[in-house]
């Protein structure tokens, strides 16, 4: 059933991996996804001891939520070390951060695949994600996004994607419009979610609102966030309004209805229902359903 | 003996002269009458206004052995207690009682006419930092005695804190003695704890950096009740006495358990047109404003009275006509000094209309709601806001347990670990409030309902809040943090901590 494969992912939460007064907070924000950072947050001093206590985390502490890591590129020095310490705690995601290729996908797969069989997890079991934050990774997003049957999201990095792009971080974000719809393609072509980037200053609500509000529009699946007090404001945003639900209800009975008497048109309002405006209500009460749970 | 809350009391009591346990929140039934002030006879034509500290304590009589007073609405910015504390200790003046309505910080520049024998017992709502210590390592001559604000009040009016000088510093003060708290540079607001000492000391004494012309508008504290005048050049610090306007807090675990304290209200039977309110200042509970003001404006209701504690928020509300009047005992910030000042639905009140419970009737028992912040909670209801974990006094009663009696819904917001510490306990280090008067416990992991309050169970459910049993949530903390041993309890009897009714409800012993 539809309903019940929607895993829904409005906000999804970093945490620095090396705090352990977060790491054990992390559960109480309703978060969708909780994020336990062992890459940027964690200074290259701190790796190991990051990665022991994720670790440590996972195994012990019970989160009410899908638990994420996000780790180092598997180029540098501390991903395939990450991997190893990170892996036998069964996250239920790894996130990789800077993804350019899909040949990075499929060893991660791999190293995923041979811990699930050592450590007895089902196969399958751990998820992927990717971030892309550079030109060259976007212009591979789809490869990416299919190179695994693990992968279910790409995410965009804004601030990296946009140094890369030679430019800055604008409130209103017209720098990363192409990049969002591009990435957005790719997602959906591989049928997997897509995640915006984080909006970095924790202050700013109201433009946390305004860009969370305009990634919805886009079609992204969610965000992610950096404060606990983002959490809520992103989910509101992405949770359907009681107005939306209502009328979601009314197209699916009128279109029963039309069935019913095989009727071939069907309005509603005096305005035309066909498939998409179907597949749209039955989207809405789907998630409207999985927001309830 | 074992008192009502389960607490082994001692029969006799160094210092003090009858020791009543705690028998339950209203079991106590006064007898007789309250006391009366002083009768005196101020002349046409008398002068109040003199010339020097020095001349006033002259004046006032005071001699070794009697019983001091101060108000503590300057906060951490007072200049006054500790200047006349030192004006005092040149007298040669020794054995007194201090009895301030609370002590700050800042007043830990008494600690060496303590050690010097000037000050050797106090009274008061409890002790921080080098004072708390002082207190708890038993330096006096007598246990200290811990009081509510509420049980202060009563204590002066039935005579069981009996002041001999009280010493009000008055942010704006005439020479016949007429005060208030809302002008001059160290304008504090309302004068509500004062007003108490101001009404039964024997001799009053205001001490102002701002003499205005007879007479003062308003008046907070009547000449009639003022013997003498002095002008200093600063009663205090603007800035310690009141900060800028406080704002709702940014931090998420607070923002989290404001919003589950929302919550409960709003599932209550309470939040209904007309609600009356009782917020504390702390990050918690302050921060409910912002959700109760969304809340009340959702379901278009209005309350009928807020109590503090004035903070920002709750002015606000106020102003939007959320609320249609407040009672102030104490301002915290700048813009409720600015409220009480002008807005006349801000009504000033003394401790006693706030809270004692020996009266007809304090307007704590009107109301519908408090939220309270507490240091450790146990799975009894009780609440300390008293000692730390390692026994040390460090907090202060305040209005915490007049509160929780008056108020039909007491919630009380701990985090359920501070550091590495599990603050939902077997039982507290020192009970203040006791549990059959706390409703409700709310925690970062989940809220928990005493089981008395079956109705608010049932109204709860359904709620989608996360409501446990008190035990699941202590469970949690010590599978997070592991089971604290308890502290080794020493002998010595160092704090009395006196139930607002006048009865012990716990005692703090010296820590080994």
């Amino acid at each position: 059933m539809k309903m019940e494969q929607l895993k829904l992912r409005r906000a999804m939460m970093f945490m620095p991996g090396n705090n352990p007064a977060m790491l054990q907070n992390a559960g109480i924000y309703g978060a969708d996804t909780v994020i336990f950072d062992v890459e940027d947050a964690v200074a290259v001093s701190e790796k190991d001891a990051a990665r022991q206590l994720v670790h440590n985390a996972i195994k012990r502490l019970q989160y009410p939520c899908e638990v994420a890591v996000r780790i180092n590129h598997i180029q540098t020095p501390f991903g395939l070390d990450d991997l190893k310490v990170i892996l036998p705690a069964k996250p239920d995601l790894i996130r990789l951060p800077k993804a350019e290729t899909g040949q990075d996908i499929k060893i991660i797969d791999e190293i995923i695949g041979e811990a699930e069989a050592k450590y007895g997890f089902a196969a399958g079991s751990i998820g992927m994600m990717a971030a892309i934050e550079t030109a060259k990774g976007l212009m591979h997003a789809y490869e990416i996004a299919t190179a695994s049957p693990r992968m279910v999201a790409l995410a965009i990095g804004g601030e990296d994607f946009v140094a890369d792009l030679k430019t800055s971080r604008s409130r209103e974000g017209w720098e990363l419009f192409v990049a969002r719809s591009q990435l957005l393609l790719a997602a959906r072509a591989a049928g997997i979610q897509a995640i915006d980037s984080v909006f970095a200053n924790a202050n700013d609500d109201e433009g946390f609102l305004a860009e969370t509000r305009l990634i919805k529009e886009l079609g992204f699946d969610g965000k992610s966030v950096i404060n606990p007090r983002q959490v809520r404001m992103a989910q509101e945003v992405f949770t359907p309004s009681e107005k939306e639900i209502k009328n979601a209800e009314r197209v699916l009975a009128a279109y029963k209805e039309a069935l019913e008497r095989k009727s071939g048109v069907v309005a509603l309002d005096g305005k035309m229902i066909d498939t998409p405006i179907v597949t749209r209500a039955e989207r809405v009460l789907a998630y409207a359903a999985a927001v309830r749970k | 003996m074992i008192n009502a809350a389960g607490r082994e009391i001692p029969e006799i009591i160094k210092g003090i002269t009858k020791v009543t346990p705690y028998a339950g929140p209203f079991a106590i039934c006064p007898q007789g009458r309250m006391v009366g002030p002083k009768i005196r006879a101020g002349k046409p034509g008398s002068e109040k206004l003199l010339k020097s500290l020095e001349q006033a304590i002259d004046a006032s009589g005071l001699r070794d052995g009697m019983t001091i007073s101060f108000h503590h609405h300057f906060r951490n910015g007072d200049y006054v207690l500790n200047q006349v504390v030192e004006a005092i200790a040149r007298k040669g003046i020794r054995g007194l009682t201090l009895a301030p309505s609370s002590l700050n910080d800042v007043n830990d520049a008494i600690i060496p006419h303590i050690e010097a024998g000037v000050i050797t017992a106090i009274e008061t709502s409890g002790g921080r930092g080098k004072l708390g210590r002082l207190m708890t390592l038993g330096k006096l001559s007598k246990p200290t005695i811990i009081r509510s604000h509420g049980g202060r009040a009563r204590a002066i009016e039935c005579g069981d804190l009996h002041i001999d000088v009280a010493f009000l510093g008055a942010p704006c003060c005439d020479r016949y003695g007429n005060m208030n708290g809302v002008e001059g540079r160290s304008a504090c607001g309302s004068l509500g704890y004062a007003m108490v000492d101001a009404a039964y000391a024997d001799t009053v004494v205001a001490i102002t950096d701002n003499l205005v012309p007879h007479p003062v508008h308003p008046i907070s504290i009547p000449q009639t009740q003022v013997d003498f005048v002095v002008v200093v050049d600063s009663i205090g610090d603007p800035a310690g006495i009141a900060s800028g306007a406080l704002r709702i807090s940014r931090n998420p675990r607070e923002l989290l358990m404001a919003e589950y304290a929302t919550g409960v209200i709003e599932h209550s039977e309470y939040f209904r047109q007309g609600i009356s309110l009782q917020l504390g200042s702390g990050g918690a509970s302050l921060s409910a404003a912002k959700f109760i003001q969304e809340k009340m404006l959702a379901r278009g209701i209005t309350g009928s009275f807020g109590v503090g504690g004035i903070t920002n928020p709750f002015v606000e509300m106020l102003e939007q006509g959320l609320f249609e009047t407040m009672f102030d005992t104490q301002d915290f910030d700048l813009p409720s000094i600015q409220s009480l000042r002008n807005n006349p639905r801000h009504v000033e009140m003394s401790a006693s209309y706030y809270a004692n419970p020996h009266s007809a009737g304090p307007i704590v028992n009107n109301l519908d709601v408090v939220i309270l912040s507490a240091t450790e909670v146990d799975v009894d209801f009780n609440v300390n806001v008293i000692t730390d974990s390692n026994g040390i006094i460090m907090g202060a009663s305040g209005g915490h347990s007049d509160t929780a009696a008056g108020a039909k819904l007491a919630i009380v917001v701990a985090p359920l670990l501070r550091g590495r510490l599990p603050m939902v306990l077997d039982r507290v280090d020192t009970i203040v409030t006791p549990g059959e008067t706390v409703d409700v416990i709310i925690t970062e992991r989940g809220i928990a309902v005493n089981p008395r309050r079956t109705d608010l169970i049932e109204s709860l459910k359904g709620s989608r809040l996360p409501v446990l049993h008190i035990q699941d949530l202590q469970r949690m903390a010590v599978e997070l943090a592991g089971k604290p041993e308890p502290l080794p309890a020493g002998d010595e009897v160092v704090a009395l901590i006196e139930y607002r009714d006048g009865s012990i409800i716990d005692v703090v012993r010296k820590p080994k």
